[in-house]
């Protein structure tokens, strides 16, 4: 089957680099799969987990907490927050970390602006997100 | 003629500082070999976040609506300059090197007429920049007792200088910082944060693809100018934090030749000394024993 060139890179490290058959990225704006020839696109990502599926097999699920992806002609770039194997998630840690997004979104629903408010509800749904990721592992 | 106990006892307090000073040496080699694959880890991210945002901001500049983040305010009146120094000392002239070229761009900055506020990252660098502009100080962030700089850390220094900037309180950030040329090499650099420079990227082959993109351009690109200030703090981080261990390393493996030339001309020194001591007593003895 055809492939594509799939680079998913944390400001930390480079953390796959290599050709892929299908991605499914949790675009901003609801799950995305790509395919070889996929038109270009460039998009945001929310919280949510990265399935590569190479020989018709899911090899890999990387649990993002937000980024861009770029959809280029031969090539797929994913540049993510922070990016972990939904094996290595811990779910008493996220829901720690539910708990302190949660505070932080109350705080800001009291007295910040709309934007601000955004942002702390995204935080909110990707830890959420990442419960589920690590509840489903 | 100092005397012998006073000779031994410097020899051996120079040979402990030269097991200090090796120590040192080895354990800023082990530290530079550990800074400089986490800068060479973040590299990628930040050349492919380079890539988006050349292709981006093509599209948007012109643009009276284009982020403030992208074109700045209009302004030139005051000036933020982050100072990126490390929290400790005894690494050559790192710390002075950056320091010294902070004061002369504020010198030059004021002299121009232009505000300056100082926002300074590790102690070195603000105990130095305090003693002359502890006026225009704004904020201090050290990393004193952290192992080792994250991404995080960086995002932190972006949050206080976004708000900063919403605030309205500068115009024109820039980093100061160590760029790290290679082990023996720090130069001091001033780099323009916001307004960001647009990454000049060389044309591809064949024609640019025509990207979609999903939300609109503008949403994106709100997004991604945050992160990519992020992304220049951190890259500034970590080659600090390798060029201060490089400078180190040199630095003591200066100090640890230094001690060792000293050891042997102290010892010479003592040698004679004692030689000059026996031969002394010898005659003593001598010309005694002849006067009977």
């Amino acid at each position: 089957m055809a492939t594509f060139e799939l680079e998913l890179v944390s400001p930390e490290k480079l953390l796959l680099s290599r050709p892929v058959e299908m991605v499914i990225i949790p675009a901003a704006e609801g799950d995305m799969g790509v395919l070889p020839g996929h038109v270009p696109m460039i998009v945001t990502l929310r919280g949510g987990v990265i399935s590569v599926r190479e020989n018709g097999q899911e090899t890999e699920r990387m649990f993002v907490r937000g980024g861009f992806a770029e959809v280029g002609p031969t090539r797929v770039t994913v540049l993510a927050d922070t990016a972990v194997p939904v094996a290595n998630l811990s779910r008493a840690e996220a829901e720690r970390l539910i708990e302190t997004a949660e505070r932080d979104y109350q705080a800001a629903a009291a007295n910040d602006t709309p934007e601000k408010r955004e942002a702390a509800m995204n935080h909110l749904l990707a830890m959420r997100a990442m419960k589920d990721a690590a509840q489903a592992a | 003629m100092a005397s012998l106990k006073a000779l031994r006892t410097r020899i051996n307090s120079v040979k402990s500082t030269r097991k200090i000073t090796q120590a040192m040496k080895m354990v800023a080699a082990a530290k530079l070999r550990r800074a400089q694959a986490q800068a060479e880890a973040a590299r990628p991210y930040a050349e492919r976040m380079q890539r988006m945002l050349a292709s981006l901001g093509a599209s948007v500049t012109g643009n009276p609506d284009a982020p403030r983040l992208l074109v700045g305010t209009g302004a030139d009146k005051v000036h933020l300059l982050v100072v990126v120094t490390a929290d400790r000392g005894l690494a050559g002239p790192f710390n002075t090197n950056v320091g010294r070229f902070a004061r002369a761009r504020i010198r030059a900055l004021e002299a121009e007429g232009k505000t300056v506020k100082i926002l300074s990252v590790g102690r070195k660098g603000a105990a130095y920049l305090k003693r002359e502009f502890a006026s225009r100080f704004v904020g201090e962030i050290t990393f004193a007792g952290k192992k080792r700089v994250g991404f995080e850390e960086a995002q932190d220094i972006t949050a206080r200088v976004s708000a900063m900037f919403e605030a309205g309180e500068f115009d024109v950030c820039a980093l100061v910082y160590n760029r790290f040329r290679n082990v023996i090499s720090q130069t001091p650099v001033e780099q323009r944060l916001i307004p960001a420079p647009l990454p000049e990227v060389a044309p591809a082959e064949g024609p640019a693809p025509i990207y979609e993109y999903e939300p609109s351009e503008e949403e994106i690109l709100a997004q991604i100018l945050p992160q990519n200030l992020a992304i220049q703090v951190y890259r500034a981080l970590l080659d600090s934090a390798a060029g201060e261990q490089g400078s180190r390393m040199t630095a003591m493996d200066n100090a640890t030749r230094n001690a060792g030339d000293m050891i042997n001309k102290l010892t010479l020194n003592y040698n004679r000394t004692r030689q000059a001591n026996i031969t002394r007593e010898l005659i003593e003895i001598i010309s005694g024993a002849e006067a009977l």
